[in-house]
């Protein structure tokens, strides 16, 4: 079962919550990797923090991707995962998005690594990405409906 | 698919259409150039005509039949697709594997590494004109897929690799014919090199050609080999070990010059490792132990204790009709394939079928920095470009 650790687990969620005390809402210890659930609002904020902060150095952004809860709400959860290179580390940046306005901060202008990525969430889940500069469909046609990981969209897709 | 509009220049740009039927693009990636004269000024990816719907369609299968899915992503590596998405639904499940079985994963993915930088070796050769490597690399590739036949009943799509171990004890004479393959290896690598390394076209034709920084390419989230010829010593086997790697001794090959032929040079200098790994795993794999681990209901019992005791039935009809379930949470992996970092992303909602799996396809994110490699550079080193990214597009689609 996950398991919630409310003590500074690493150093990560240490130098986050010195650095702003309500940028880390949970931290999620499961199976030895570390899960920091932020607010949505100061996503790219901690972000660029966990990037340029010199104890945490997270460089490079390894994955991006979403998971949607329905019919739960907030029903999508973004899930980064980051990796530091010089230090070793590895952590994942969580935060949920509702149903009813799927738009979020985009981290391209943190890592342009990220375009690609989010493209691919905006394609098959419909999540908007803010300040992205080039939101478009990635893997579906243009002309396709709908957003086909979200749960409520069928396998077999629409007949 | 998408459709892609080019910022046309004022007056001396074309804009060229390659693939998605084109044989250098391996496979069907459809890339638009804006040319000034034979000069790229814009290179444009794009992708999705091999799109299947994997992801889709693992969350309507159970967790062990998602594994014939994943052989399907990289095709060039289906040992690694399968052995990132066991360790991220091992990683849910909280389920050791016994080390054996561990090892016996190590010695089929370093074989599959071998294999499937052949494939790009000689199919690479091939775009710049070098006929006659890709014949000697599929020659050796072919003693790998042997190989795995004996192993596993299959040449490609092995699925080898299961939750908790691998699907069958190895077969008698393993040792006898993975021995004789490596110990020919390292000759025949010699012989690709002799036939490239200090060749003149070959070198003349990547040399300086598809350049990026190291931190450009860090900031494109690229992995792999890409980043490696950068300078950066990045290796998810090195730096985060899985599998037991923290128990083999290996070197990870750089280079400094962060071009193509960097790229080809680290690339032939991993095969030597995988080699050396390779040995290694078959002195720790002993000759009698078990392959998979034990837990009752959610790995398939052996088939003679299946007709003497009623539990071992019991479990094996409700692995086969329903599944298991895992506890609810959520779970990343990440294992180094041929082409850089393999991550798989799986979330449980506490039901037999997975809530959701995510892969992270190294092709996928390394062939982002295409465009900003090509720019101002020919189209034949587009094609040098493409090939040294080494995308698979079964893995770029998904």
């Amino acid at each position: 079962m996950t398991q919630l650790v409310s003590s500074n687990a690493n150093v990560v969620v240490e130098q986050l919550r010195s650095w702003r005390p309500s940028s880390v809402t949970q931290v999620v210890e499961h199976r030895g990797a570390t899960t920091v659930v932020v607010p949505k609002d100061q996503l790219r904020e901690i972000a660029q923090f966990c990037k340029e902060s010199p104890k945490l150095q997270f460089n490079l952004l390894s994955d991006a991707t979403c998971v949607d809860r329905f019919p739960i709400e907030p029903r999508f959860e973004l899930n980064y995962q980051l990796v530091s290179i010089p230090l070793r580390q590895r952590i994942c940046l969580r935060t949920a998005v509702s149903g009813q306005q799927p738009i979020i901060d985009s981290l391209e202008p943190v890592w342009p690594g990220a375009n690609w990525l989010e493209r691919e969430i905006f394609d098959l889940f419909g999540v908007r990405f803010e300040g992205h500069t080039d939101l478009r469909r990635i893997l579906l046609p243009d002309e396709f409906k709908g957003a086909p990981l979200r749960r409520d969209f069928p396998v077999e897709g629409e007949r | 698919m998408t459709t892609v509009e080019t910022a046309i220049g004022a007056t001396k740009t074309m804009v060229l259409n390659m693939g998605p039927q084109h044989p250098s693009t391996h496979g069907v990636l459809r890339v638009l150039l804006e040319l000034d004269g034979e000069n790229v000024v814009t290179a444009v990816p794009d992708l999705g005509y091999l799109h299947t719907g994997i992801e889709k369609s693992c969350e309507d299968k159970t967790y062990s039949q998602a594994i014939t899915l994943t052989d399907r992503i990289d095709y060039l590596n289906p040992l690694g697709n399968n052995l990132a998405y066991c360790l991220a639904v091992e990683k849910l499940l909280d389920l050791p594997v016994p080390k054996r079985a561990q090892y016996i994963r190590v010695m089929m993915v370093e074989l599959q590494r071998i294999s499937s930088h052949l494939v790009w070796l000689g199919t690479h050769a091939l775009d710049m004109g070098a006929m006659s490597v890709m014949l000697y690399a599929f020659r050796e590739r072919e003693e790998i897929l042997k190989i795995f036949e004996r192993f596993a009943g299959q040449r490609m799509m092995t699925s080898y690799i299961r939750i908790g171990g691998v699907a069958l004890e190895p077969p008698t004479g393993w040792r006898e014919m993975v021995k004789k393959f490596i110990d020919a290896m390292p000759a025949k690598i010699d012989e690709y090199e002799a036939l490239l390394t200090e060749n003149r076209i070959w070198k003349g034709r990547l040399e300086g050609v598809g350049y990026l920084p190291a931190e450009q390419l860090i900031a494109l989230s690229t992995t792999g080999p890409g980043l490696r010829a950068a300078g950066v010593n990045f290796d998810n086997r090195k730096m985060f070990p899985y599998s037991s790697y923290e128990e083999f001794d290996f070197d990870v090959p750089t280079r400094t010059e962060s071009d193509c032929f960097a790229r080809y040079l680290v690339r032939v200098a991993e095969m030597r490792e995988s080699v050396k790994i390779v040995r290694q795993a078959m002195d720790k794999i002993t000759d009698h132990g078990v392959f998979k681990a034990e837990a009752p209901g959610i790995i398939p019992p052996q088939r003679e204790k299946m007709k003497t005791e009623m539990e071992a039935l019991i479990y094996h009809f409700k692995i086969f009709t329903e599944g298991f379930s895992p506890p609810p949470g959520e779970a990343y992996a990440a294992v180094e394939s041929p082409r850089g970092e393999l991550g798989c992303f799986v979330a449980s909602d506490g039901s037999p079928k997975p809530l959701r799996v995510h892969f992270r396809g190294p092709s996928f994110v390394n062939l982002q920095a295409l465009p900003f490699m090509v720019k101002g550079q020919l189209i034949a080193d587009v094609v040098a470009s493409i090939g040294t990214i080494d995308i698979v597009l079964g893995e770029v689609d998904r």
